[in-house]
């Protein structure tokens, strides 16, 4: 039955479209495009009036542009003349293009409601349509304005044609949605509900959906609706596959409509007339009862419309959570699915049985199969059911399991997806505390969690370890002996440098007695550390030392020495060196008693909710994981650190020395007014001043700004010293030719090209980048007709590069033929974060004549950027987290370049960073993300351009874990602009 | 299945994505089937159609889209019903 043959409708839209995509190129086609614009509009400006049917081939040939991505800014007054033609095509074209251009010019759509009002009116039901359709997909507040009235009377009228009240049912709907106060309530309501009982499904279908909104917003208003779709639903599930022809899809009886109904229900409670209740009970037990049964057909349609009839069923099952029988025969279905061969059934089964397990009922049944879903964790390939594994682990998870599925999620962090560590990370963090009964287990786990994803232990996890084992007596020795050993990796993550210098710095003394752990090894084992550690770990190591001379006064002189020398006192950064500066004084003018005094252990934290939990909540969109977090509500009331009400704010903590020291010259910064609610972080995230030390206010944040005072503004900035002298270049070789900087900035957004050029020489790039690692392939043609003799590239790394950037490269041959060329690999692997780039040496004889050249071989911190994609929330949480005034680089400069958004958009991706869309309130100003690879460490950055057109400047903001990085990273990109 | 703030449910034909935006909690397999019930339709009015067909005759699309999606919902699931309204549309001019 062939409706439609290709030649028929209109041949002169047929021959434009074959046009354009014959078109060879974009410019031909906006060649071609503009023809036919000028073309169109000489057509409609012209004296001689159009027919309907041009005037319809015209409008159609303008949707089409606009299909194609083209601005359209004429034609609106000739499809609404064709909104009053009585050929149905015309009249069909001409709402479909005031229904995809809508225009919000008032006159116009005075003319529009007009046309609708008049189909309305004409009870010929294909226009009746045709008009309800065209409301349904603009929606605008103006047509409801002009005809929520209307609609419910066409939808309860008795004469109303079915599909005209299919159509008027969905239309009304999208009304309702759009402006809720338009639509009157009254009379028709009632009569609305007993649609679900109309004769003809397809009435049926829409229905159901108008009734579920309404019924969400006035629950009482449609009560009626539960017995009638309970029996509407009864008849369906019961019916016989063939019983409703047309609406029986693969053998399976209305599943749309059924899926619908089901929904309807879940908007209510279970009903509470038993003989409802009773039919309802049987419906959902047949149709687990038909899950067992075998399929009527082979078809993926078949099973396809089949489950999703039994998923709703479950959702409702969950929904009503009180049929115990039900929801434990649910939990053995999905059983089922677990290991069933579509990946679509595998990932939606993990999924709802996250929903059971927190039922009290089906808990148990869900525990039943911990082993096939850890199998899942493990050999699932597509990483978005990995993903729903561990949610489900995370959900199951209770005192009985507990330690076997930390452990299988601590092995599954080893090789899980970037994007998905830190939220592991922090459901093992809470796993491990909330289910643990011995606290070495806890130590032992959390430590391992640093070991294993350090990057992604964000600052809740390791101070709530610290939280913890402060206030419990009983771990203290134990997390100081394990420190002690973790420290001894010879490559630990910062994170437990900084668990390791808090620990050893309140109970170090509990291990002192071993020989293998005195005082003077503990000592040197954390200062190995010192150098290779960021600023604000460097800080909390010093005071760690200042314990250290209080608990271990053997160690006094070494530490003294350590704190005098140059590198501290005269540290360019005002916390180290006023840290410095006050330990040494304290510790040469007090008294063993008062040290004692100040530096005394630490007193327990005040017991609240754990900032961790707070955090995941946060993590997780709101509806998607919040089942998880409160289905275990019950679970956790005397649990080590739960169910206590949190406190305001560990601040009031009644010991002088309350913070990690105590000694804290300055009055900490006053903290600015907390974000009120998430809808203003936006506006704090992005506007607040630049120079603020802290966010903090918030109980988190309060704790933060505690452990790590953010440096207070104090005289002694004065002395600090200017910045360290530039790298000392290399000897061997001559400096960079006058032009290598201006080469170095062409490669910062890409990875091939010419990199040098002049009349002997051309060198060329080409070059892949891979996590930490990159391959560069360089290209030296010969442009002389002479031979080049003594050819020799080497490459060069100047000042500390040796250590942060191994490039190993292969020997090319000795002499290049005129004309010719020769390719140089280089095996790039970047060891830590760097600043300058490696510098590469080429020298050769050309006719006798030595030259060389020395150029900086393009190869910059950012060629390691892997980018990540966020969502909004998260943006803003991790901008928040690195708001450390020296986390941050700023740069304000002017545009050098034409400002185009797209080449700008091109640049930061090929910059390397991701480009977040709908993050920023601003859609002129870009947001990026990315994390910075190297073999030591990983960098999160973030960065966020704003141009300025009119001023003809940017201003670019970068906010990464370290300083120099993100310094670094501003000025490389601020060059590109 | 990946997400956004709603989701995205789509199937693949040949070389052609079919792609279906929803609320988070909807019914993922539902939505799956509509989609190929709509492409059964399409293939039925067109008869086998192909991405031609679907270009030539974009504003027909729209036509069968309406048909069976109206106000983001479900409208009409009966191939027959949908097919006979299509027929009884191209007849008339």
């Amino acid at each position: 039955m062939p409706a439609v043959s290709k030649g028929d409708g209109m041949r002169g839209l047929a021959v434009f479209i074959s046009d354009i995509r014959n078109c060879k190129s974009k410019e031909a086609e906006i060649k071609r495009i503009n023809k036919e614009l000028a073309n169109i509009r000489s057509k409609f400006k012209g004296d001689k009036a159009l027919d309907g049917y041009s005037k319809k081939k015209y409008v159609c040939k303008l949707l089409f542009i606009f299909l194609l991505g083209h601005d359209i800014d004429f034609g609106h007054m000739e499809a609404v003349n064709l909104l009053s033609s009585n050929k149905y095509t015309e009249k069909q074209i001409g709402y479909l293009f005031i229904s995809v251009l809508v225009n919000s010019n008032s006159e116009l759509i005075r003319l529009i409601n007009n046309a609708i009002k008049n189909d309305l009116a004409s009870r010929n039901p294909t226009f009746m349509c045709l008009a309800l359709h065209c409301i349904a997909n603009v929606g605008s507040r103006e047509m409801g304005e002009a005809f929520a009235a209307d609609i419910p009377r066409i939808l309860v009228a008795g004469d109303s044609m079915d599909s005209v009240k299919q159509s008027a049912a969905l239309c009304l709907l999208r009304l309702y949605k759009a402006s809720p106060d338009l639509v009157p309530m009254g009379e028709w309501t009632a009569r609305v509900v007993h649609l679900l009982n109309d004769q003809h499904m397809g009435v049926v279908t829409a229905a159901v959906s108008l009734i579920t909104c309404l019924c969400k917003k006035n629950p009482d208003d449609f009560k009626t609706c539960i017995s009638l779709a309970v029996s509407r639903l009864s008849r369906i599930v019961s019916s016989a596959s063939t019983d409703l022809q047309d609406y029986t899809y693969y053998f399976v009886p209305a599943p749309w409509l059924s899926v619908k109904l089901l929904r309807l229900l879940q908007c209510y409670p279970p009903p509470e007339d038993a003989a409802v209740k009773g039919r309802l009970v049987e419906c959902l037990e047949t149709v687990l009862n038909k899950a067992q049964e075998p399929p009527k057909s082979k078809k993926v349609q078949h099973s396809n419309a089949k489950n999703a009839i039994l998923f709703e069923t479950i959702s409702l099952i969950i929904h009503y959570d009180s049929e115990p029988n039900l929801l434990v025969r649910a939990c053995n279905q999905l059983g089922q699915f677990l290991q069933h061969r579509e990946t679509n059934l595998r990932y939606l089964a993990l999924e709802s049985m996250c929903t059971l397990a927190s039922s009290e009922f089906s808990h148990e049944a869900v525990k039943t199969h911990i082993d096939t879903v850890i199998n899942a964790l493990k050999t699932e390939r597509d990483v978005s059911v990995r993903q729903r594994a561990a949610d489900l682990l995370y959900a199951m998870c209770d005192r009985s399991n507990a330690k076997q599925i930390v452990s299988e999620m601590l092995r599954y962090l080893e090789t899980a997806d970037y994007a998905i560590r830190e939220e592991i990370v922090l459901k093992v963090a809470i796993l491990a505390e909330k289910y643990a009964v011995d606290y070495s287990w806890y130590v032992d786990t959390i430590l391992n969690l640093i070991r294993i994803a350090g990057d992604y232990v964000s600052e809740e996890v390791w101070y709530r370890v610290l939280q913890i084992v402060t206030n419990r007596d009983d771990v203290q020795g134990y997390a100081a002996k394990t420190v002690f050993e973790a420290l001894q990796a010879p490559a630990c993550h910062e994170n437990m440098v900084k668990v390791g210098g808090y620990i050893l710095g309140e109970f170090g003394n509990l291990i002192a007695g071993d020989p293998r752990s005195s005082p003077p090894v503990q000592f040197s084992l954390l200062h190995s550390k010192f150098h290779l550690c960021s600023v604000a770990t460097r800080a909390l190591l010093l005071s760690t030392y200042i314990k250290f001379i209080n608990l271990f006064p053997e160690t006094k002189a070494t530490i003294q020495g350590v704190l005098r020398a140059g590198s501290q006192l005269r540290n360019a950064d005002v916390e180290l060196q006023q840290r410095a500066v006050e330990y040494l004084t304290l510790s040469s003018v007090a008294s063993t008693d008062v040290l004692a005094t100040v530096l005394e252990e630490m007193p327990p934290f005040p017991e609240r909710e754990s900032s961790i939990l707070a955090k995941l909540k946060r993590k997780k969109g709101p509806g998607a994981g919040s089942a998880l977090d409160d289905g275990r509500r019950d679970a956790s009331s005397n649990d080590i650190n739960g169910g206590v009400e949190p406190t305001p704010s560990t601040v009031s903590t009644p010991s002088p020395s309350a913070d990690l020291l105590g000694l804290r010259a300055a009055p900490p910064p006053a903290a600015p007014p907390a974000p009120a609610s998430a809808g203003n972080l936006l506006v704090d995230v992005f506007d607040g001043p630049a120079a603020q030390p802290s966010l903090g206010a918030t109980p988190e944040e309060a704790f933060l700004s505690e452990l790590e005072p953010p440096a207070p503004e104090s005289p002694m900035a004065l002395l600090a010293d200017p910045a360290p002298a530039a790298d000392p270049g290399p000897e061997d070789i001559g400096p960079p030719i006058p032009e290598a900087d201006e080469l170095l900035n062409k490669f910062v957004c890409k990875n091939n090209g010419v990199l040098f050029e002049n009349q002997l020489l051309q060198i060329g790039v080409k070059s892949e980048f891979r996590q930490n690692l990159g391959r560069m392939y360089l290209f030296y043609g010969n442009k002389t007709s002479v031979q080049f003799q003594n050819f020799s590239p080497t490459v060069v790394h100047p000042g500390d590069l040796q250590t942060q950037l191994a490039v190993q490269t292969k020997r090319v041959a000795a002499q290049v033929d005129g004309g010719a060329q020769v390719q140089q690999v280089l095996n790039i692997e970047c060891l830590r974060d760097f600043l300058t780039p490696p510098l590469l040496s080429v020298r050769f004889r050309y006719g006798g004549a030595p030259q060389s050249l020395t150029l900086k071989l393009p190869v910059t911190i950012n060629k390691f950027f892997q980018p990540t994609e966020m969502a909004a929330q998260d943006f803003f949480q991790r901008w928040k987290q690195l708001s450390l005034p020296q986390q941050e680089a700023q740069k304000i400069f002017k545009a050098n370049h034409p400002m185009d958004a797209e080449v700008t958009k091109a640049k930061l991706l090929g910059f390397g960073s991701a480009l977040l869309d709908n993050v920023d309130p601003n859609p002129e100003n870009f947001v990026g993300a990315g994390i910075i690879q190297t073999k030591a460490l990983q960098v999160g950055c973030l960065l966020r351009l704003e141009p300025n057109a009119q001023a003809q400047m940017y201003r670019l903001t970068l906010r990464t874990s370290k300083e120099p990085v993100s310094r670094h990273l501003c000025e490389l990109l601020a060059q590109q602009f | 299945m990946p997400f956004r703030n709603f989701k995205i449910i789509y199937r693949r034909y040949a070389g052609l994505y079919f792609c279906i935006c929803v609320d988070v909690n909807d019914n993922n397999l539902a939505y799956l089937e509509a989609i190929h019930n709509f492409v059964e339709v399409l293939n039925e009015y067109f008869h086998n159609v192909c991405e031609l067909d679907l270009v030539f005759n974009f504003y027909k699309v729209y036509t069968v889209v309406d048909e069976m999606f109206l106000a983001g919902e479900i409208r009409e699931t009966s191939q027959t019903k949908v097919l006979k309204q299509l027929l009884m549309l191209q007849s008339l001019e």
